[in-house]
């Protein structure tokens, strides 16, 4: 069926014939060689060739291109056809050029001469010709010629639909490339505004503006109402309104989804009006799959269903929409039984995000027993590997014994390709919810048992960790690690866990004939010589725990020590230990012996090396926590960058330095999804790394003050004048009461005369199960204090005492008021302020990048008024504010002037009273 | 950060000929060859029962078969998976209108065409136009230009 239409090259048909015929390899490059050679001749002859011929040949040679030959001519003659006046000619050269010229070729200037010449045609097809070549090449170079060009053509009034979505896309491109080619916030009113065109040639312009918005969140922040005014307008249109943008029934599927992602980049908007309309759009959305079907073809289906998981997402993403979380979580529900596998798939997938929403995670816990059974049906591994991330993500204390049950079952049966990461995901949950620790070394061992290779040192070595920290589960280890080993035939992971455990604890079951002592060491050393040296060696370890445990079997073990199978070992590890072991035992006393080899100190409570890998498996997993100094860190975050620095700066053991990173991210961009939360026992010892967090109330009034594994403590404040009102809610997060509870402000030496403190409401003393109770102080200022109150908890859970130390967020700038003043009279009054008992100044590097905006949002933020228009230097940011106290108000006034080239800001802060310039300028300095 | 766009699409028959490949991220010859090979060898294996998308290095494939054709697009991991799908529907459709019932044939012969097709469609890794009547007018008038 070769093309008869007007424009079709013979020669070209004839010549792809010849090679579909020809019945070897070396015949078709025959072929070919027959036909470069005859190419090559008409290029170089003396006759001109006419454009007709020119087209033919080079389409000629891109088609010997294609098929996977090299091409080293007929670039010129490719270039030369750009310049003709006709269409198919055009299209041919620029064709040959977007796939066969490199970005730096030596041509590449009369390229873009061309283009130039194209691209301000009266001609709208040469226009696009041009544009698509640009964005098939998008080099740094078509940047930088055209990133000023492209952007007229998209917002020109005369361009047609089709050259506008060329252009919007060609735009892309370049951005992608370089960033830097466009002047952002110039274009941003007339880009945004795209959206309000009547024509629906929007998806184009959409993901431009998307892209935009990613890179200038600020300056795109419009588009919000549009979109939302756009989609609201799609949604509630028939499918007869959009005639050709109507696909399968389906009103413009591509441009919702479009709408829907680019809405995600945003928070949800604060005007009611338009977070109404985007509600209203969700519902839609929402009721029209439970409308009948329009036709019964996939393609109406798909495209319907399409829109709707960009919808859900959406629905995720803002998070505070309790009724739209649950009815997109029942509508996955239903698909989860659905005859489709994508809609299971999908369904599984978007799920899996359902589950971390508060107010969605009880409505997926309720399809357990439908995930449980698709990771036993499934036929597809891909959709067996979701339910298995479904199943960890709604995984919780209620469930975690029938979900890792299922897990185990499943892991036996699994593609090798997923075990590893079923493996750890076992090994998390089992931790993580092991109300006795009996279940979590069953299952451990268990998971040895069943996928012995893909276990991983950090889960073997968690396990050991964890049985030497909890008395109460070494004697039940030891038991069962020795039974585990009894097996003819057991892993080498489990010969390691049980050497290590025996090693440490097998004195524990000693007592028992079937384990005596001799038992012991006899089961073990029957596995040796199967081992790998590494294994080995950590046997040698255990036998010499075992002299000091049992000096009864002594003799047996040096037997073997001294064996020449260890002493003579081409192993040089194996030698040496089995040397000194030896010596140790044979020259040492026994008390010597007894300290030398006493039992291994608990370990410090660090990162759980297993969640770390875990995380580096999958770059995409949201939610992430981790132990360091007994403080559960819990980071969701979205943003990869972050969570990443975070890890390798933790994984080079600067727990400190990872800290501050993190907390400094969270603070310098509140639109960053990012939660820390802190979980310990033993507060006062890790006060360096909780002032960190704390810090970020210094810019906020409300949010979780301080989280463990029984109590959630969240705080709300109120400042007016000298005047503070906190409300704290306490939550028990357990299941039985919390008793004897009490709270109470502390004031030390240094607040004592300056903040009064008086409890308005006394929490009840106690707190039941599940509970969140109230109290609220009211706090009076007097004069200028630094650092902050403490907050005092006590409280009994299971009748042992608990005792937690807070910071309350009560800081001196919450007592601070913003005052607005034009140029001439914050100059004068910074005058009056010339004394240098009065000024405070440092120059400090920037600890985040330079953004007057941030800058501002930041200062507003800690109270001041940011002046727009004051000093001469729109890049100096310049505030004023005024301490109110009962006894004094103190004036203040800022300068924050930015070297860019050097990165360096010099703070300058006046005050009538010096200490409070001091101390402000100490406040603020770490944070710009 | 994350940018979501398409990688590549790739039109391949059942032995692993290529019948279109087009890149919109740089990568070099023999890299895009690697490519081409592996996502042959991910797509072939799976069936009926399989769903249409698979993950792919950091990537996915959303690809649909038609007869003895496989068309892949390769995609960021959190696209919307059944928008591209479609897209490829669509797109096909397209390809069936203006060469009236295409088959594997049309595709080899008149293979500077698909690539006009799949710029009016696609364009710099994102979705230019969906309307098939505003794509197919667009094409029979470049068709009758000279």
């Amino acid at each position: 069926t070769v093309s008869s239409r007007g424009d079709a090259m013979r020669g070209l048909a004839v010549f792809i014939s010849d090679i579909r015929n020809c019945k070897s390899k070396e015949a078709e490059s025959k072929r070919i060689n027959k036909e470069l050679a005859n190419i090559r001749s008409k290029f170089k002859g003396d006759k001109t060739l006419d454009g007709y011929s020119k087209k033919k040949y080079v389409c000629k040679l891109l088609f010997i291109f294609l098929l996977g030959h090299d091409i080293d001519f007929g670039h010129m003659e490719a270039v030369n056809l750009l310049s003709s006046n006709k269409y198919t000619e055009k299209q041919i050269g620029y064709l040959f050029i977007s796939v066969l010229v490199s970005s730096n070729s030596d041509l590449m200037k009369l390229i873009i001469q061309n283009i130039k010449n194209d691209i301000s045609s009266p001609k709208p097809v040469h226009v696009n010709l041009a544009l698509h070549c640009i964005a098939n090449i998008g080099s740094v170079e078509m940047s930088e010629a055209f990133g000023q060009e492209v952007p007229k053509l998209l917002v020109s009034a005369h361009a047609s639909a089709s050259v506008k979505q060329s252009a919007a896309l060609c735009l892309l491109r370049l951005i992608r490339t370089l960033p830097e080619a466009m002047t952002y916030a110039e274009w941003a009113s007339r880009v945004i505004h795209l959206l309000n065109d009547q024509h629906m040639w929007l998806t184009a312009a959409t993901s431009l503006i998307h892209t935009l918005s990613q890179l200038s969140p600020g300056d795109y922040k419009g588009c919000v109402s549009l979109a939302v005014s756009r989609l609201s307008r799609i949604v509630t249109s028939t499918y007869t309104d959009l005639q050709d943008y109507t696909y399968y029934f389906v009103p413009a599927p591509w441009l919702s989804v479009k709408l829907l992602r680019l809405l995600q980049c945003y928070p949800v908007p604060e005007e009611p009006a338009v977070r109404g309309r985007l509600v209203e759009c969700l519902e839609t959305i929402l009721n029209k799959c439970q409308e009948p079907p329009k036709s019964k073809k996939v393609q109406h289906s798909n495209s319907k269903n399409a829109v709707l998981f960009e919808a859900i997402n959406l629905i995720i993403h803002i998070d505070s929409e309790p009724n739209l979380l649950v009815r997109a979580c029942n509508q996955l529900g239903q698909f989860l039984q659905h005859r489709e596998t994508n809609l299971r798939y999908l369904a599984l997938e978007s799920m899996c995000l359902l589950a971390g929403s508060e107010f969605s995670a009880d409505a997926v816990k309720k399809h357990r027993e439908t995930v449980i059974n698709a990771l036993k049906t499934e036929r597809d591994v891909s959709v067996r590997q979701r339910a298995v991330d479904l199943l960890y993500a709604m995984c919780d204390k209620t469930n975690s014994e029938e979900i890792v049950a299922e897990m185990l079952a499943y892991l036996k049966k699994a593609d090798y390709a997923i075990r590893e990461e079923m493996v750890l995901k076992v090994a998390i949950l089992s931790e993580k919810y092991a109300s006795d620790y009996t279940w979590y070394v069953d299952t451990i061992l268990k998971l040895i048992r069943v996928a012995g290779d893909y276990v991983s040192e950090e889960v073997w070595h968690r396990v050991i960790q964890i049985v030497i920290n909890r008395d109460d589960a070494q004697g039940y280890a030891a038991k069962t690690v020795f039974e585990n080993l009894q097996a003819p035939a057991c892993h080498e992971n489990m010969v390691k866990v049980g050497g290590y455990i025996l090693g440490e604890f097998g004195n524990l079951i000693a007592g028992d004939e079937r384990s005596s002592p001799l038992v012991q060491f006899n089961l073990l050393h029957s596995k040796f010589h199967l081992c790998t040296p590494s294994t080995r060696a950590l046997l040698l370890s255990t036998y010499i725990k075992f002299i000091n445990l049992f000096p009864e079997i002594k003799p047996t073990i040096q037997n073997v020590l001294q064996n020449n199978n260890q002493l003579r070992n081409a192993d040089v590890e194996l030698q040496q230990r089995a040397l000194e072991y030896s010596q140790l035992s044979s020259i040492t006393s026994q008390d010597v012996l007894a300290t030398v080899l006493e039992e291994m100190p608990p370990f410090p409570e660090r990162e759980s090396s297993i969640l770390a890998k875990l995380k580096k498996k999958k770059p995409a997993s949201v939610q992430v926590s981790l132990r360091i100094f007994g403080v559960k860190i819990v980071i969701l975050s979205t943003n990869d960058n972050v969570t990443s620095s975070f890890f390798s700066t933790v994984n080079n053991s600067n727990i400190e330095a990872g800290m501050v990173q993190l907390y400094l991210a969270y603070i310098q961009c509140c639109f960053l999804p990012i939660i820390i939360e802190l979980l310990s026992k033993d507060l006062d010892n890790k006060n360096n790394i909780f002032a960190h967090c704390f810090l970020v109330f210094m810019f906020k009034n409300s949010g979780v003050l301080f989280e463990n594994a029984l109590i959630q403590v969240g705080v709300k404040c109120e400042f007016k004048e000298q005047y503070g009102r906190v409300g704290l809610f306490f939550g028990n997060k357990t299941g039985n009461q919390l008793q004897n509870f009490a709270a109470a402000v502390s004031l030390g030496p240094e607040h004592q005369g300056k903040i009064n403190v008086a409890t308005q409401k006394e929490p009840p003393s106690q707190i039941d199960g599940g509970a969140q109770v109230q109290h609220f102080i009211n706090l009076e200022c007097i004069s200028m204090f630094s650092g902050s109150p403490n907050l005092q908890l006590r409280y009994q859970h299971s009748s042992a005492p608990q005792q937690v130390t807070l910071k309350l967020p009560v800081i001196i700038n919450k007592f601070m008021e913003g005052v607005d003043m034009n140029s001439g009279d914050f100059f004068s009054r910074w005058k009056q302020l010339g004394q240098p008992t009065q000024e405070t100044q440092k120059i400090f590097q920037a600890r985040h990048p330079i953004d007057t905006e941030a800058a501002r949002t930041k200062l507003t933020g800690f109270g001041m008024c940011a002046l727009t228009n004051v000093d001469p230097n729109p890049e100096n940011l310049v505030g004023s504010g005024i301490i109110k106290t009962k006894t004094s108000q103190i004036g203040c006034l800022l300068r924050l002037e930015p070297n860019k080239q050097a990165k360096m800001y010099r703070l300058t802060v006046r005050s009538s009273v010096g200490e409070a310039a001091a101390l402000i300028c100490s406040m603020l300095e770490e944070h710009f | 950060s994350c940018i979501n766009m398409i990688r590549f699409i790739l039109i391949q028959n059942r032995a692993g000929k290529t019948r279109l490949a087009k890149w919109y991220m740089q990568f070099d010859d023999d890299e895009k060859q690697k490519l081409i090979e592996e996502v042959h060898a991910v797509v072939t294996v799976r069936d009926a029962k399989h769903t249409n998308f698979v993950e792919f290095r950091n990537f996915k494939i959303v690809y649909r078969r038609y007869a003895g054709l496989y068309f892949c697009i390769c995609v960021d991991v959190t696209d919307n998976n059944l928008a591209y799908l479609e897209a490829i529907h669509n797109f096909v459709e397209v390809l069936n209108e203006y060469f009236h019932n295409v088959c594997e044939l049309d595709l080899v012969f008149n293979f500077y065409k698909v690539y006009t097709v799949v710029d009016e469609m696609f364009l710099a890794g994102e979705i230019r136009e969906t309307s098939q009547t505003k794509v197919i007018q667009q094409l029979l008038m470049l068709q009758n230009l000279e």
